[in-house]
Order: structure tokens, then C-alpha cells, then sequence
């Protein structure tokens, strides 16, 4: 691992979040350099001008001051306000997905990263990435609770079973960089990571093209609700369509048995296949059987992304949204719009759909 | 025993029995109601705790080393941090100033004869034997692997360890606390000699109030918490587990919720025992009494509210996160608080360089760094990048070992010659106070730099880029555990061949400094009336300093 950064011990800078964390970092090591040394120093000092002259003697009282109580008081409350929204923007800005970005899932499993671009290529504890391009990870885990740190990049998020969680970055120098597992996940935890290899963009592309694509996400989901999980036979449209429309679905919002509208975001969609019962759409009769235990994590993430591809421009701020301005994809025609075309990684959503 | 005027009649020229001559069977231990006998059980329970506690520390240093991991494989380096965790929190830490100096020094500084429940605080001594005890079962049987913070659904579906007896463990544990919490809480406010009104109790004594509501409020949670883990292991009834419908982040709410109050119960006495230090050995009224004291009630109650930033990348929602960033960093000013105040209590002081006072500015300059690092962490945006790597681990360690454990060994020395009537080491003393200063601090400040480079927490091996600094931490913790071991040997040393204390050593105004060293079973042969304020080293405090010095002098010549 190369080492870019300017002060020695410590961690390459490597994405847009990076010097922020670093500014913020230095800002409190100058507070606690300050504080320190003057309690230090204060206290050598006092401990040797006053040191006791002869044992046991007795000092004149001091009482306390109500004016020093005062001021050391409020000084600290302020500087702790300035750390706390030095603290609050960027983190605001690590866990607000942007809108667009390329799109990454990530699934733990004790104890490897298993990984799926968009285009279809699979990696395990290795993630290639392009430079200067926003990668946003829909990440969950097929056990325990992980957590995806890449030092580097000053983020981590933790990676929780029966949910998604996301992370976004960008990475801002090219480089190999260390890919850890920092939530403790049983025996083998420390030997849970990899390398995240951040590439030119035309280097990005060769990789990609060097790598066989499998089905990309939306063709693996769009295999499963057609043909492997027969959803079609409920969801196809027609007149005897017996399950909720799915088109347009991603991101609206659904009105539930019971009066309850939520948000379907990607956590409800996949609720719905694992818990369909908890989430009843109103107008429709409990009759979807539930999947839970029929689909591995991998599959729920392509159910979900086809699901998603059947709602273009629905991508708003959700975290992990669909690219906006994506052309319509039906039923009909999402097999053939979703073949990868070796297009640039920075135009990918679009040429993503683009029949 | 110099009072020659307070002799048992009938037994004239016997001196008069105290605390520990006051029977000697075993029975005579074991049924005592005595506030000051049960402490010296704990003292010594606690100590082996701390001990095995200890082993597992160096075996984890040792294992880091080398980068691979070689010494120990994976599954045994997650016992063992692990079991280091779980033994040093909740039977060494929680109890230590508590269950030992507060056990033991609370009565006698409010001018009570025992604790309010004496059965209630044999009682608790007995719990924590029992849920000790279980837990040990559990270890020799195969121990644990989930960490101390038992996250599901790793601790109720994965793990194939002892997570129930050691949780089962815990959970028997955590009613002694609440005893003792309990006990302390119902003695502060019935039991005080005529004239200590609230404000001229020892502030030793409203931290250990302020604990003690942590301690009744907090400790029920958790057991809770562990409760609905076991019934989740067993019964999968979906609580935690998600395969279930369980929430996994539910239990690190319930968890924290009780854990991070916890670190107070692991803090708040240490800062009472400082408290006492700083002015007596400065011989000056503490600085700001009425803060120090209400800081640590607004530590207590804030403490209670700030759990959730423990949890900023587990996925809670964002706007949870600011706010708990926010509250956390106003929990910070209290703290901040008392430094000031224990600094200005030096100011135009007469300081004497005893032992107990070197650990007292040595947990100045150590408790200065984990607070300031805790301020890293609660600020979110770095705590991202911050939390689960060694820069946690350097965090807590300053704050419970160089706070609590600084704080314990200070307070320790400095009632040594009250608990057992004699003088320790001066020199030795000295001595180890500093290797524990420099062994802690070379092996724990290495840490932070570590894990501002991104080494995880809980790695049983890391990348080779770490090793220099893991090397520096090793080394270190040699030297603070030859600082460690030391005082084992010379204080039980000074049991026998140590020097008579005298009643008074230190000469202080303070109302254990008014009895026997060590005191009879009653405390005090008459009860004492107060008539002067906390730390008060003026001619009021009706103290004859003249009587005192001549007699320590003359135990000084005998
Ligand atoms: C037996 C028929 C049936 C099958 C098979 C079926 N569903 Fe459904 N599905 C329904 C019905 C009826 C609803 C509406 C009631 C509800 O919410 O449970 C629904 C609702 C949904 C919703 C929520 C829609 C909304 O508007 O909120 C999603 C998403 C979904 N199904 C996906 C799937 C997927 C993916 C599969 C295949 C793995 C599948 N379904 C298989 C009948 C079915
Ligand atoms: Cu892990
Ligand atoms: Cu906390």
C-alpha cells in the first residue's frame, strides 16, 4: 500500500470525505494539545511553588469562585459545540447518499465480502473501483452484523442482517487500498477483508471488460420473478393480475391495510417478499406466500433491483436509487435493455437501460 | 494501639480489639454483618478477579506482537478478549471503589456505625461469589467468544460458546450491584451523625451517590437485556434474532442503554477518591465543592441519555445520531468541571508528594486524555471513521484504567494505614505508581495513533504495517505489569512487617482520621458530632493537631 499522505503514521487520503475528517481530526488534537498542556503545566507548576514547606502545615482557605466556575463552564460548552457541528456536517454528508452514483452490492458473510456491480461482475473481498466517481454501496449480510471500513476513505457503515444499509464515497486518488471488517463477527473477524483498488476510469473500463459479466442484477432478478420464483404468475399484469402493480412502485408511496402509507423504498420491497403478511397493499388479499428462506441474500438484491428497474425515474435522494432519467423498462422489454453495454462507468445508469 | 485510655474492661492490659481481631473464625467471617470485614472479602475476590483479568491482557498483547496469529488461533484470541472484557468490567471494575473503599469508607465518613442493611450488603458480597463463581464454571468449561457487548445475532444464534452460563453470570452479578447501590443510597440519607448535613459529606461520598443511582437504575436493564438474549438462544421467540423477525440493533439499544451508564459506575467513584486525594495532600478545601458534587449527579442523570453513540454507523437513523452527538458532548462539561476544580485546589496549597497523591496527579494528566479523546468520539462525523478500530480501545482504557484503576490503587495506598493499621512502602510505593504511569501510558497512547491508521478492534492478526506500534503497546504493558504486581508484594508485606500507622498518619480532619486505625467493629467508641465542614483544615475542625502530630511522632520513634 502506497503511502500519500504528507504526515508519517498515518492513513492514505483517498476520498472527498478524507480531508474533511483529517481538518476535523487536527482541530481537536490542537484543542486537546492546548487543554493538555495547560493543565500540565499548571499542575507542575502549583506542585512545585507550593509544594509543602514543612509537613502538615496548614494554607490559608480559598473557597471557590463563582466567576472561574462561570467561564471554565461555558468555554468548554462552547468548544464542544464547535466539535459537535464540525461532526454533524460531515457526517451529514457520509450517510446522505447521493443522488446519482454507480451502484455497488455488497453482502457479508462470516466471513467474506461478496460484491455485485451493476454490469454484473462479481468480486469477493475485492472491490475495483473507478476514481473520481461516486460508488454507492446497498449492502446487507447473509449472518451476523459486519461492517465495511475502508480506512482510507475515513467511512464505515455496519452491514446488518434482515436489512440494507448504505455507504457512499468517492475515492480521489488511485491506489490499493485496505478493506476491513470492523464489527467483531466470530471466529475468523480479522481475516475478513480485502482490497479496494481504485482505478484510472480507462483502467476501470478494461477491468470490466476483462471480466465476464455475469447476469447483471436486474437480468438475475428479472430470471427470478419470470421464470425461477413464478412471482409472474401473480405480478405479470393482465386481467388476471392477482398481486399489486410493481410498476412505478419504487419510492411511491403505498397505502397499507390498516390505513398506514409507507415509503417503498428498498427495505420495503424486500420485506414484502420475506414478510408479505406484515405489509398487506390495500385492495389486495394477504395471498403472497412469503420467500423467506427460498431466496439467498444475492437473490433478494437482484429481486430488488429488478423491482426498482421497473420504476424509472423514481430515484429522488433514496439512497441507492435508480439512476433518474432512465428510460421506461417494462416487463417486455427490460431483458433486452439490460444487457451491460461496455459503456463508460460514469454514464453506466443510462446506457444501463438504453433499447 | 496507642489510645491506652479505650481498653475493654476486663482485659486490662489486652489493647482493644478492632475490626479484624474482632473474631477470627472462619464462621466469624463468613456471618459478619460488618461493613469493614465484607469489604476486605471484596478486596480480596476483587483482586484475583483483577488478576486472572490481568493474564488475559498480557496473553492478548502477546498475541499482537506478530502480525499473524500465531500464538494464539482466532478462536482462542476471541476468548481471550473476551473473557479479559467481561471479567475486568463486571468483577473487577463495577465493584472495585465501590464494593471495596466505598463498602468500607462510607460509614465511617459520615460517622455511621455500618451500612443502613447490613444483611442486604452480606447479601450482595454473596451474589457477586455466586455469580463469579458461575461465571469461572463457565470459563474452565470453554468460555465465551461474542466480545463483552454480546451483540446479537452473533450471541443468539451463532456463537457455539458458554454464552449462557457466562451471561447467567452476569445477570446473578448485577443484583449485587443493585444491592449495594441500593444499600448506599438508603445509609447516605438516614444514616448520618448528628451536624454532617449534605453539604459537609466528603464529596468521595456524592460520587458514590451518584453511582449508586447509575447502579439501581442502569443494572436492571441490562439484566433484562441478558434475560430476553437467553430466551432468544433458547426459545427463538424473535427478539434479536432477524431470521425470526427479530431487530439485532434493538439489543445494542437495550445494551447501551445500561452500558454506557456503566462506564460512569466504572468512573464516578474513581473521581470521589481523587476528589479526597487532591485536597488532602494539598491540605485545602476542595475547590468548588458544591460543583464537584453536583457535576456528578449531572454526570449520573446525562449519562442516562447519551447510549446511542455507541451506536453511529450501525445504521440508526441520522438525526438520531446528531442529537445523541449533541448530548454527548454536553455530558463532557461536567467532567471538564472538576479538572478545573482539582487544578485550582493546588493553587497556593501545601503539597506533600505521597503515593496516593503521585496516583492522584498521575489520574489528572491520564483522565485529561480519555476525556479529551471521548470528545473525538462524540463528535460523529470522526467517530465514523473512529469507532470499532484501537482508537476505542486506547479511549476506554484511559478513562477505566487510568481513571478507575489510578484512582483505586491512590485510594488504596493513601486508607491503606486506615483499613489495616500499617504503613506501606513509601519508597516502593513511589516507585510503582510511576512504572504504572509510564507502562500505561506507552502502552496505551500508541493505540490511538493505530487506530487513527484504521486497525480494527477484536484483530487477532492485522497487517504488517501495524506491527511497530503493537510492539511499543506490548512492551509497555510489561512495564505496567511489573507496576502492578509490585504493590501486591509490598502491601502484603506491610501487613506484617509494615509500620504502625497510628490513627491519624496523613493528619487530616476527616471523621474515619478520628478513629482507631484499624477502627473497632462499632466505628467509633462515641458518635461523633460534626461541626465543620468538609476538608477543613482550619482551627475549627476541632481536631488537637498538636496531640496528633506528637503522637504519630512518637509512633514514628517507637
Ligand atoms: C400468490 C400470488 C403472489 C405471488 C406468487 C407473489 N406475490 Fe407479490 N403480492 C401478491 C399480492 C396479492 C400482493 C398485495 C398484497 C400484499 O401486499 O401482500 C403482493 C405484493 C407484493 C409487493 C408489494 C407491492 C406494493 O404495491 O406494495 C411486492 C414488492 C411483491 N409482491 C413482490 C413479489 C415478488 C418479488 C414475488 C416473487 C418472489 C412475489 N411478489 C410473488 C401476490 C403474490
Ligand atoms: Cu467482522
Ligand atoms: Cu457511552
Amino acid at each position: 500500500m502506497q503511502n500519500t499522505s504528507w504526515v508519517p503514521l498515518f492513513p492514505d487520503q483517498a476520498s472527498t470525505f478524507a480531508w474533511q475528517v483529517d481538518a476535523l481530526y487536527f482541530y481537536l488534537i490542537a484543542i486537546s494539545v492546548f487543554f493538555t498542556v495547560g493543565i500540565v503545566a499548571a499542575v507542575f507548576f502549583f506542585a512545585i511553588k507550593y509544594r509543602a514547606k514543612e509537613k502538615y502545615e496548614t494554607p490559608d482557605e480559598i473557597h471557590g469562585s463563582m466567576v472561574l466556575e462561570t467561564v471554565w463552564s461555558i468555554i468548554p460548552f462552547i468548544i464542544s459545540m464547535t466539535i459537535f457541528l464540525g461532526g454533524a456536517i460531515i457526517y451529514f454528508q457520509q450517510y446522505t447518499s447521493p443522488p446519482e452514483g454507480m451502484e455497488i452490492y455488497v453482502v457479508g458473510k462470516q466471513w467474506m465480502w461478496k460484491i455485485q456491480h451493476e454490469t454484473g461482475q462479481r468480486e469477493i473481498n475485492e472491490l475495483h473501483i473507478p476514481v473520481g466517481t461516486k460508488i454507492k454501496l446497498t449492502m446487507t449480510t447473509e449472518d451476523v452484523i459486519h461492517d465495511f471500513f475502508v480506512p482510507a476513505f475515513r467511512t464505515k457503515a455496519d452491514v446488518v442482517p434482515g436489512r440494507y444499509t448504505y455507504m457512499w464515497f468517492e475515492a480521489t486518488e488511485v491506489g490499493k487500498f485496505h478493506l476491513f471488517c470492523a464489527e467483531y463477527c466470530g471466529l475468523n473477524h480479522s481475516g475478513m477483508g480485502g482490497w479496494v483498488y481504485v482505478m484510472s476510469k480507462d483502467d476501470f473500463e478494461q477491468w470490466l471488460s476483462g471480466n465476464t459479466a455475469g447476469q447483471t442484477p436486474v437480468e438475475a432478478g428479472k430470471d427470478l420473478f419470470q421464470n425461477k420464483l413464478g412471482c409472474a404468475s401473480c405480478h405479470a399484469g393482465g386481467p388476471q393480475q392477482r398481486g399489486a402493480k410493481l410498476e412505478g412502485l419504487f419510492n411511491s408511496d403505498v397505502k397499507l391495510v390498516g390505513g398506514q402509507t409507507v415509503k417503498a423504498d428498498e427495505q420495503y420491497i424486500r420485506n414484502s417478499i420475506l414478510n408479505p403478511a406484515s405489509q398487506v397493499v390495500e385492495g389486495f388479499q394477504p395471498i403472497m406466500p412469503t420467500f423467506k428462506g427460498q431466496v439467498t441474500e444475492e437473490q433478494l438484491n437482484a429481486l430488488v433491483a429488478y423491482i426498482k428497474s421497473l420504476s424509472p425515474g423514481a430515484a429522488g435522494s433514496s439512497p441507492g436509487g435508480a439512476a433518474p432519467g432512465a428510460p421506461a423498462m417494462t416487463n417486455t422489454n427490460a431483458a433486452a435493455a439490460n444487457k451491460p453495454a461496455p459503456a463508460k462507468p460514469a454514464a453506466k445508469p443510462a446506457a444501463n437501460s438504453n433499447k | 494501639m496507642q489510645t491506652q485510655d479505650a481498653i475493654i474492661p476486663g482485659s486490662a492490659p489486652e489493647p482493644k480489639l478492632n475490626y479484624l481481631t474482632n473474631g477470627s473464625t472462619l464462621r466469624s467471617w463468613l456471618l459478619t454483618k460488618d461493613h469493614k470485614r465484607i469489604a476486605i472479602m471484596y478486596l480480596i475476590t476483587v483482586s484475583l478477579f483483577f488478576m486472572m483479568g490481568g493474564m488475559y491482557a498480557a496473553a492478548i498483547r502477546l498475541e499482537l506482537l506478530t502480525p499473524a496469529s500465531d500464538l494464539l488461533q482466532s478462536g482462542t484470541y476471541n476468548k481471550v478478549f473476551t473473557q479479559h472484557g467481561i471479567l475486568m468490567i463486571f468483577f473487577f471494575l463495577i465493584p472495585s471503589i465501590p464494593a471495596i473503599l466505598g463498602n468500607f469508607l462510607i460509614p465511617l465518613m459520615i460517622g455511621a456505625k455500618d451500612l443502613a442493611l447490613p444483611r442486604v450488603n452480606l447479601l450482595s458480597l454473596y451474589i457477586y461469589w455466586i455469580g463469579g463463581a458461575l461465571t469461572l464454571w463457565a470459563l474452565m468449561q470453554g468460555g465465551v467468544d461474542t466480545g463483552w457487548t454480546f451483540y446479537a445475532p452473533y450471541s443468539t444464534t451463532f456463537s457455539n460458546t458458554y454464552v449462557m452460563a457466562v451471561g447467567l453470570g452476569i445477570f446473578i452479578n448485577g443484583f449485587s450491584s443493585i444491592l449495594t447501590g441500593l444499600n448506599f443510597i438508603v445509609t447516605i440519607h438516614t444514616m448520618r451523625a448528628p451536624g454532617m448535613t449534605w453539604f459537609r459529606l466528603p464529596l468521595f461520598v456524592w460520587a458514590h451517590y451518584a453511582t449508586s443511582l447509575v447502579m439501581i437504575l442502569g443494572t436492571p436493564v441490562v439484566a433484562i437485556t441478558i434475560l430476553l438474549l437467553a430466551l432468544e438462544r433458547v426459545a427463538h421467540i424473535g427478539i434479536f434474532d432477524p431470521t425470526v423477525g427479530g431487530d439485532p440493533i434493538l439489543f445494542q439499544h437495550l445494551f447501551w442503554f445500561y452500558s454506557h451508564p456503566a462506564v460512569y459506575i466504572m468512573i464516578l467513584p474513581g473521581m470521589g477518591v481523587i476528589s479526597e486525594l487532591i485536597s488532602s495532600f494539598s491540605r485545602k478545601k476542595i475547590f468548588g465543592y458544591e460543583f464537584i458534587a453536583f457535576s456528578s449527579i449531572a454526570i449520573a442523570v446525562f449519562g442516562f441519555l447519551v447510549w446511542g453513540h455507541h451506536m453511529f454507523v450501525s445504521g440508526q437513523s441520522i438525526y438520531a445520531g446528531l442529537v445523541f452527538s449533541f448530548l454527548t458532548m454536553v455530558v463532557a462539561v461536567p467532567s471538564a468541571i472538576k479538572v478545573f476544580n482539582w487544578t485550582a485546589t493546588l493553587y497556593k496549597g501545601s503539597i506533600s508528594y505521597d503515593t496516593p497523591m503521585l496516583y492522584a496527579l498521575g489520574f489528572l494528566g491520564l483522565f485529561l486524555i480519555g476525556g479529551l479523546t471521548g470528545l473525538f468520539l462524540g463528535s460523529v462525523g470522526l467517530t465514523v471513521h473512529l469507532t470499532d478500530t484501537y482508537f476505542i480501545v486506547a479511549h476506554f482504557h484511559y478513562v477505566m484504567v487510568g481513571g478507575q484503576v489510578i484512582a483505586y490503587l491512590g485510594g488504596i495506598h493513601y486508607w491503606w494505614p486506615k483499613i489495616t493499621g500499617r504503613m506501606y512502602s513509601e519508597f516502593w510505593g513511589k516507585i510503582s505508581a510511576m512504572l504504572v504511569f509510564v507502562g500505561f501510558n506507552l502502552t496505551f497512547f500508541p493505540q490511538f495513533i493505530l487506530g487513527y491508521q484504521g486497525m480494527p478492534r477484536r484483530y487477532a492478526s492485522y497487517p504488517e504495517e501495524f506491527q511497530v506500534l503493537n510492539i511499543f503497546s506490548t512492551a509497555g504493558a510489561s512495564v505496567l505489569g511489573v507496576g502492578l504486581i509490585m504493590p501486591v508484594i509490598y502491601l502484603t508485606h506491610s501487613l506484617i512487617f509494615g509500620k504502625k500507622a497510628g490513627d491519624n498518619p496523613w493528619i487530616l480532619p476527616g471523621l474515619e482520621w478520628r478513629t482507631s486505625s484499624p477502627p473497632p467493629t462499632e466505628n467509633f467508641e462515641v458518635m461523633p458530632v460534626v461541626t465543620w465542614e468538609a476538608y477543613d483544615f482550619s482551627d475549627e475542625n476541632g481536631l488537637d493537631i498538636d496531640e496528633i502530630k506528637r503522637q504519630q511522632a512518637e509512633l514514628a520513634t517507637a
